[in-house]
């Protein structure tokens, strides 16, 4: 049974990776999973400096999923290329760097620095951080900006550019095709729904930024149906996420037209959730007898069918 | 490394109308555990609520020779999570990942200690209190509630050679008030050729009050934060708190990894909401 799926230049020996913002640096995670055994690990979101992020309560739980204003706390790039980079690079991780900016300079600068490293694998542009207002977000909902920040990036990198999608716009696929345009490698979509919990006693808001992002089970069927819509707009590969945490989840993003997936808010939960994921795909492709994973992608079957009580 | 597993509840003891003691057979999380560390526990199956919740790991369950079978959770049901908690019966699981965090590090030289807890932050203290005995450290526990009933395991702690200093809000068992004035007394009446540590656990205005004492005194102090958590283990950055580093700077760190047991002077206490 084959596993792999390729992202561009990239081979992944499997479709999981671990989701930017859920995972931190990776290395916290290398007593739990073996690092190289994932389709890869997305960073958390990285500027050029450092940042300290909101304050708490950064966090709060709402039915089936949960909200985060984290703010984007981050190590920066000088400190990620010395820290933790050589770990990942020891670990055989297959590491996605996650980049945020405020200008398209920022971006290309960070592109530029980390080009210039062994062991990234790739850049995921982070144009949809709806936790901070200074920057990424506002790229990531104007189309001529999500162009403009992944035509820029690709002019000074080999590695593949992967720009992150927001779902807070009216037509997600419309961004897909402008991050096409501009060159890029992939989309990965989505991130999370831009959200709000109130304590009614106190009348004041859970979160300390006010307003959060939701991610979770909660919000998978529309993650699915944004990575559809993307399907038929984009020749590009699609990495699909959104509240997947089983593998018939990774399936469903898998049929919908997504060639990988990210997994980020299940592995809060259930941190051993990996070699799970595996098993359970490679259950699901003997009992249909599914030779390579990538024959999944986009084999979603809409022809109409007779059913039972019709023809009854 | 930290182990997950589908815990099977032995006995969930109800103290009285809100806290219960969840005895969970987790032989793997038993042998690791130390002091202070704590577990992320699932109260269900399903998606909601979604997250595991952080406890204090409270007592080591031995068999009869000796070896770590499992576990005991203090659990004050305040929210979904802990109310569920509250009514597991034996013979379901839950799922339960640890042990993780920093552990505290008992006395050296194993002088003196004092633990100070306030409400259900008596979780942290059984453990701790065996590791300080089995180093011949003279421990006293100071424990504030609001009424008798609410001291609990003060027995427990006087068979394992502690010295109870009791308070209660409505001045039922102890001294009427806040534990921080039996405290004080305390300080007031040490030697100071006398080296003592304190270790602190409970609501937050109680640890400032806590740690201003023990500063002011010039006398060590450990605090065991509690924060919203959602993971456990450094992933999420949502349980951090504003501590300073070497340096004097301040900057928000985990309280996953980097505690929940902190030197009580790196907290900038006017950032820790409660």
């Amino acid at each position: 049974m084959d596993l792999t799926v390729s992202i561009g230049s990239l081979r992944l020996p499997n479709p999981l990776i671990a989701a930017s913002g859920c995972f931190g640096y990776g290395v916290e995670y290398s007593d739990v999973v073996d690092l190289s055994t994932l389709g890869g690990v997305a960073v958390k979101g990285l500027f050029l400096a450092e940042r300290e992020g909101h304050p708490p309560p950064r966090i709060v739980e709402t039915p089936s999923g949960m909200l985060n204003a984290i703010g984007l706390q981050g190590i920066g790039v000088h400190r990620f290329i010395r820290e933790k980079l050589p770990e990942l690079r020891d670990r055989r991780a297959i590491t996605f760097v996650n980049i945020c900016g405020t200008t398209i300079d920022e971006y290309v600068e960070l592109a530029r620095i980390l080009s210039d490293h062994e062991g990234v694998a790739a850049l995921e542009l982070n144009i949809s951080c709806p936790n901070i207002k200074e920057g990424g977000i506002t790229f990531g909902c104007s189309l001529t900006g999500t162009h403009a920040v992944v035509s820029a990036v690709r002019k000074v990198t080999t590695l593949p550019v992967i720009p992150k999608l927001t779902p807070n716009v009216t037509d997600v696929a419309s961004f897909a095709k402008a991050a096409e345009n501009a060159g890029a490698d992939a989309v990965s979509l989505v991130n999370t729904f831009l959200a709000m919990a109130i304590d009614v006693e106190t009348r004041r808001p859970r979160l300390s930024n006010i307003v959060g992002g939701l991610s979770g089970p909660a919000i998978r069927p529309i993650a699915v149906r944004m990575v559809y819509e993307c399907r038929q707009a984009v020749k590009l590969p699609i990495i699909g996420m959104g509240g997947i945490a089983s593998a018939a989840d990774v399936l469903e993003f898998l049929i919908a037209g997504a060639t990988a997936v990210q997994v980020g808010t299940a592995n809060f939960v259930e941190p051993f959730i990996w070699p799970k994921l595996i098993d359970g795909l490679r259950d699901y492709m003997k009992r249909h007898g599914i030779a390579r994973i990538s024959e999944l992608t986009g084999s979603l079957d809409t022809t109409k069918k007779e059913t039972a009580w019709i023809s009854s | 490394m930290p182990a997950d597993i589908e815990a099977a509840v032995i006995s969930n003891t109800r103290l009285s109308e809100h806290y219960s003691v969840l005895s969970l057979a987790a032989p793997e999380i038993a042998a690791l555990a130390r002091p202070g560390q704590f577990v992320m526990v699932k109260p269900s199956r399903g998606t909601d609520p979604l997250l595991r919740r952080p406890f204090s790991i409270f007592e080591t369950l031995r068999d009869a020779s000796g070896s770590p079978i499992g576990i005991t959770l203090l659990n004050k049901r305040i929210g979904v999570g802990t109310g569920l908690l509250y009514e597991v019966e034996p013979g379901m699981h839950v799922a339960c990942l640890g042990p993780l965090g920093k552990p505290f590090e008992p006395v050296d030289p194993p002088a003196e200690a004092w633990m100070v807890a306030g409400g259900v932050g008596l979780a942290p203290f059984v453990s701790l209190a065996e590791a300080l005995k089995a180093r011949g450290t003279r421990t006293t526990l100071f424990y504030g509630a609001r009424t008798a009933q609410e001291l609990y395991y003060v027995d427990a702690f006087e068979r394992l050679g502690v010295r109870p200093v009791l308070a209660t809000e409505d001045g039922s068992r102890g001294v009427r008030g806040l534990i921080t004035a039996p405290l004080g007394d305390a300080f007031r009446s040490l030697p100071s050729a006398n080296t003592v540590q304190l270790y602190v656990c409970g609501p937050t205005p109680m640890m400032r009050a806590v740690a201003r004492l023990a500063e002011t005194n010039g006398r060590g102090c450990d605090v065991s934060l509690e924060q919203v958590m959602g993971c456990g283990l450094g992933g999420c950055y949502s349980c951090v708190v504003l501590a300073k580093d070497t340096s004097g700077s301040a900057h928000f760190v985990r309280s996953c990894l980097d505690g929940p047991v902190f030197d009580s002077r790196r907290i900038v206490w006017e950032a820790l909401a409660h």
